[in-house]
């Protein structure tokens, strides 16, 4: 029988040879990944009412994220649980503010091709990039995963969307999703396994790869995939094993796109799914955000500063650096500098004001521009604020000018 | 059962808004579809059911969306679909979620009666009987023992006794 990509994971998980779209069938987790915000605040009480251990701590790896940079009690209190935590659970892949989960979680080689993995976050589909099937989780089935060390699972179909050719440049895996999450919905994916392939694709850097499958939450699959290969290897520093789709097996759907005909998209308030191209706005904002899981990573700052150099920003610029890691390099390299010298200002290695849990939240009636992956109401801050969503080149653009701007007239 | 009628696409930042997620589930529910319908917190009953389009619960995985409903007395959810992330929440967490097609036929104020087993929900305003999809045994056996949490205890105290 010819299978996906996401049939062969969820088979091997399952301890199966073949599995078929709609059956119901119980996945061993290789992998599960927590955060502060979802995971030991909320785990902690659990486990202790069971009377339960964790099922094996070498495969938990918990990350804060969510409430750093503490700024009140109740984040100190969450931090605090989170850390003690992790000792009593004899739970040693512990990574304290060194940067966004879904992020951090590759970065430090916690991914293979092949594996299964859950993610308490909404976001953990972010791991498919590397040929992985991992999907979020709300804490209490994350609870039911760290006792038995198991997740039931509704085999999904697979969609697949081809790119042809290679994208513009100024032209970014955020375009390609506000574009995907426009013309299919908010549930386009069907809660089904969504596989991103073709040329283009194979031509994405890693980290590019990674904002497809982490956005395939907002067009409302269980997961994206990406088969892997060299870029995989290369990322990874490691050699891996190949894990691709059959080439003739069944899908749902199969869309395919020219990758070259894709311009710049802007997701106005207060949907990822209200998106047009760029040319189609002509809006004034006051902030832009480069942050985030979606936006701020080493490729990301790359492509704002590709945009920046030599330039400044009329616009409130706030940038908050996906990781630490990243950030290092892109200060090594002198992309954090250009950054600096456009006039960013700089926030801590965390969800920041992606969802607004911290400190930095947007005011009443404020117009920004962001990286992020949702411009839900109230989201970022006040209900009144308006949020566009935009790629990292755009959200630079339009920071200079103070509107929001095709970047592909200041590339450099 | 009194309804409240909401549309396509509540997310969960709506359901749960995020400044609230630092405290408990009092102070998140008080905050329960503020961005929507502010009046929703405070007026609704124990028992009343939520209605709502299509992709009901998108956005964060944050379990607070579903629990904050329960928490104020939501009995069960009708959509026309869920983001699956939040169906399993709300199964998780013992709250039951049907899903029926004719979801929108169903006005605000109607009084709903819902049959988890028989997967019907009538409509005692306009006299209509819905269909929902049967909901899997496994999990309405969560449901019914209270939640994921509950249903584990169960299990777990199952299996220490036979030990
Ligand atoms: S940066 Fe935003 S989308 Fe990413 S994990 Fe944090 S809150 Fe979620």
């Amino acid at each position: 029988m010819k299978q996906t990509l996401a049939q062969k994971v969820v088979a091997r998980a399952a301890g199966r040879s073949t599995v078929t779209p709609g059956e119901i069938v119980t996945c061993k987790v290789d992998l599960a990944m927590v955060h502060d915000s979802s995971g030991p605040r909320r785990l902690k009480p659990m486990l202790e009412r069971l009377g339960a251990k964790v099922w094996d701590p070498t495969k938990v790896v918990v990350i804060t994220d969510h409430y750093l940079p503490e700024y009140d009690d109740e984040s100190r209190k969450i931090l605090r649980i989170a850390r003690d935590w992790v000792r009593e659970a004899g739970i040693d892949n512990f990574y304290d503010a060194q940067g966004i989960c879904h992020v951090v979680l590759p970065e430090r080689g916690h991914l293979r091709p092949g594996m299964f993995a859950v993610g308490g976050d909404s976001h953990s589909p972010t791991g498919g990039a590397f040929a992985a099937y991992m999907f979020g989780v709300g804490a209490t089935e994350m609870l039911g995963v760290m006792v038995t060390g198991e997740i039931w699972l509704k085999v999904p179909h697979t969609i697949a969307i081809e790119f042809d050719g290679a994208f513009a440049p100024g032209v970014s895996a955020k375009d390609v999703m506000l574009f995907l999450i426009a013309r299919y919905g908010m549930d386009g994916g069907q809660y089904q396994a969504v596989e991103y392939r073709g040329p283009a694709i194979r031509k994405l850097p890693m980290q590019e790869r990674m904002t497809l499958c982490n956005m395939t939450a907002e067009l409302g699959g269980q997961t994206g995939l990406i088969a892997s290969d060299d870029v995989t290897r290369d990322y990874l520093q490691r050699e891996v094993e190949i894990w691709d789709s059959d080439a003739d097996a069944p899908l749902l759907a199969h869309h395919r796109f020219r990758a070259d005909e894709l311009p710049p998209q802007v997701a106005a308030p207060h949907s990822p799914a209200n998106t047009r191209p760029v040319s189609d706005f002509d809006q004034r904002i006051d902030l832009a955000y480069i942050g985030a899981c979606t936006g701020a990573k080493l490729a990301d700052l790359r492509m704002a500063a590709a945009v920046l150099r030599g330039r400044k920003a009329r616009a409130k610029l706030i940038v908050a650096p996906a990781s630490l890691r990243d950030q290092q390099t892109a200060e090594g390299e002198g992309t954090l500098q250009v950054l600096l010298d456009a006039g960013a200002e700089l926030l801590a290695n965390s969800c920041g004001m992606c969802a607004g849990y911290g400190q930095h939240q947007l005011g009443e009636n404020t117009v920004a521009i962001s990286t992020t992956a949702r411009n839900f109401k109230g989201r970022m801050g006040a209900a009144s604020a308006q949020v566009y969503l935009a790629s990292p080149y755009t959200v630079a653009a339009s920071a200079v000018t103070g509107r929001i701007t095709d970047p592909r007239g200041m590339l450099q | 059962m009194k309804a409240w009628v909401f549309g396509d696409n509540v997310d969960t930042d709506v359901i749960a808004p995020g400044r609230y997620m630092k405290y408990g589930i009092d102070e998140i529910a008080r905050h329960c579809m503020e961005a929507l319908e502010p009046a929703f917190a405070a007026s609704v009953r124990k028992g009343d059911v939520v209605v709502a389009g299509r992709n009901f619960g998108a956005g964060s995985s944050r379990e607070q969306a579903p629990e904050a409903l329960k928490h104020l007395g939501v009995a069960a959810l009708i959509a026309e679909s869920y983001a699956g992330l939040f169906y399993r929440n709300a199964i998780n967490l013992g709250l039951p979620a049907l899903v029926c097609a004719q979801a929108k036929r169903i006005r605000a104020g109607d009084h709903i009666a819902v049959d988890l087993d028989a997967g019907r929900i009538d409509n005692r305003t306009s006299g209509e009987t819905l269909a929902a999809e049967p909901v899997p045994a496994f999990l309405l056996q969560i449901v019914r023992d209270g939640g994921l949490l509950a249903h584990l205890e169960k299990r777990l105290r199952g299996e220490r006794a036979s030990a």
